[in-house]
């Protein structure tokens, strides 16, 4: 067998979600080859000839991949990858968007979001928002996954030697181009990957109340996140959201602010480690989840919070 | 310009999903089923660009059994003009509702194709972007904004940190994130009216498409369950639990 792991990264540093993916590609066991597709990547390429595991790094540097457009990795990937048995890559906004294609040019189905590997045709995945987990067999030649990067503990990052080959393969489907991009300049981490995360519900009353929240975060190193109901009242802005029909997280501490714990909001965050819940009703059902619960008025208590937290912090 | 808007029959995002004993799959017997809600914003949108006079005709279709229909009249209620039902009571995989879209362009020749990012029942997030491969179409995913403009479309897609916008030549397929409208509700009298409105039946044998899955499902479990776990009295506590018990902080 032989794997062919699609590296993530922002074309200076390679992200982590690779590492996480590579060592989905060793559960499923063979050599692992990485392909760095980008403009001007090559210190991305170094930093995956070092990672365990790696067999060989491929890179693809060209303008037409700059910008990481959908059309164009679809084609690269499509004929680097017909020559592997798996071609797997991170199920983030990137590898969701390109894989898809793959799939299709190579006429193989794709199993989208693995969170196990149960053997190499064999894998598990959570359907329904998570609320089913299915255990999924491609029969098709190549296997096109996609891999939560949560799910499974990245490979080291140093200690690895593979050998980089530059690949002179230009595919610019003529489809699409960049325009611009608006990157959230914020110094908290990604809600969707964050350690700990911290959420207000309709409780919180207004959007000028997450500040509270804020602060909270700030002290924590967290990123901010919301439910559904917050959203749709208007308090802050949908990418926020905590959900099924917005993000869904799994950080070591999830902590729900004025949540009531609606099907919907449980079905984005309760593969978190540890679930806090502070809420004045002490009949909300965030309360079947939470490990610790503090039924108590969220304004008194998050700022006792914080002032708790500088005390241990 | 013509649009083109796939829509799915699945389980209401409000009911909960209750996995079958025998780990066959999910209970469906009895629950209420309602449009995927990103495909409820694939509607909307083609709506408002034909409020706007950018489309002209929109087009609705969905592939499944018999009472599919419900969502396309649900679909031709809030505005689109005609339905199409590609009728089957087999699962249908992304692969496969990709190539029967595939055929449905080629008959319809749309300008534009909108489909939810992803339904909520799979969650596979691949038709919208497997049928703009098989039909050599740009794409514009995980949309928060679609303007057309002459023979370009430019989408402003949510993607991991931010915003990105791209620049799609048409015919173009978009798929669509939350943040790109908020449906409106179907009048009454727009529910009468679309009672009236043209439905196309059609079975996978028509548009020339096999039905051949690729992928099998072994089984279908529910998810670890959560315990409820301990009420503590005040911050001080719950402060000094997640520091020496749980160790997170």
């Amino acid at each position: 067998m032989s794997i062919l792991v699609i590296a993530e990264h922002d074309n200076s540093s390679l992200k982590q979600a690779t590492l996480n993916v590579v060592a989905a590609a060793k559960a499923i066991g063979g050599d692992i080859d990485v392909l760095v597709a980008g403009e001007n990547c090559g210190a991305v390429a170094e930093a995956a000839a070092k990672a365990e595991g790696v067999n060989k790094v491929l890179v693809a540097d060209n303008a037409v991949y700059g910008h990481f457009l959908g059309e164009n990795l679809g084609e690269l990937v499509a004929e680097v990858g017909k020559g592997y048995s798996h071609i797997l890559a991170a199920a983030g906004t990137v590898g969701k968007d390109f894989m898809p294609r793959v799939a299709a040019l190579l006429d193989v189905a794709q199993v989208s979001d693995i969170m196990r590997v149960e053997s190499e045709d064999t894998f598990v995945r959570p359907i329904y928002a998570g609320n089913a987990i299915a255990t999924v067999k491609s029969t098709d030649s190549i296997k096109v996954v996609t891999v939560r990067p949560t799910a499974f503990d990245p490979v080291a990052a140093e200690g690895g030697s593979a050998a980089v080959e530059a690949l002179d393969i230009v595919k610019d489907a003529g489809l699409s181009s960049f325009v611009s991009e608006e990157l959230a300049k914020s110094d908290r981490p990604d809600l969707a990957s964050a350690g700990i995360v911290v959420s207000g519900g309709r409780g919180m009353q207004n959007g000028e109340n997450f500040k509270m929240l804020e602060q909270v975060a700030d002290l924590l190193g967290a990123a901010v996140g919301a439910s559904r109901a917050a959203v749709d009242a208007g308090f802050v802005p949908n990418d926020m959201q905590v959900g099924q029909t917005g993000k869904i997280v799994a950080p070591q501490l999830y902590i729900a602010v004025g949540i009531s714990g609606a099907i919907q909001h449980l079905a984005g965050m309760s593969d978190s480690k540890v679930i806090v819940a502070i809420n004045k009703d002490e009949e909300a059902p965030i309360f079947q989840v939470a490990d610790y619960g503090l039924v108590a008025d969220l304004f008194e208590a998050v700022p006792q919070l914080e002032e708790e937290l500088k005390k241990v912090l | 310009m013509k649009v083109l808007v796939a829509v799915k029959r699945v389980i209401d995002y409000n009911v909960k999903v209750r996995v079958k004993p025998d780990n066959t799959g999910v209970d469906l017997a009895n629950v209420k089923m309602a449009m995927n809600p990103f495909c409820e914003i694939a509607v909307e949108e083609a709506v408002r660009l034909k409020e706007k006079g950018v489309a002209s005709e929109i087009v609705v279709v969905s592939i499944g059994p018999k009472a599919c229909q419900e969502q396309i009249r649900t679909a031709l209620a809030l505005g689109a003009d005609r339905g199409i039902h590609v009728e089957t009571d087999e699962e249908v995989q992304s692969l496969e509702a990709a190539k029967l879209l595939k055929s449905v362009v080629e008959k319809e020749e749309p300008k534009l194709v909108i489909l939810g990012k992803q339904s909520i029942d799979s969650d596979n997030n691949q038709t919208g972007q497997m049928l703009a491969a098989l039909t050599g179409m740009g794409q514009g995913t995980f949309a928060s904004e679609v303007v057309v403009e002459g023979d370009k479309v430019n989408v402003t897609r949510e993607v991991d940190g931010g915003l990105m916008t791209v620049a799609l030549n048409l015919p173009a397929v978009v798929t669509t994130d939350l943040r790109l409208n908020e449906p409106r509700y179907a009048s009454l009298p727009n529910i009468m009216k679309a009672k009236k409105k043209p439905l196309d039946s059609m079975t996978p044998a028509d548009l020339g498409v096999e039905l051949a899955p690729r992928l099998s499902t072994l089984k279908v479990e529910a998810p670890a369950s959560r315990q409820a776990g301990v009420k503590v009295a005040d911050v001080a506590e719950l402060v000094d639990k997640l520091k020496n018990e749980a160790k997170v902080i």
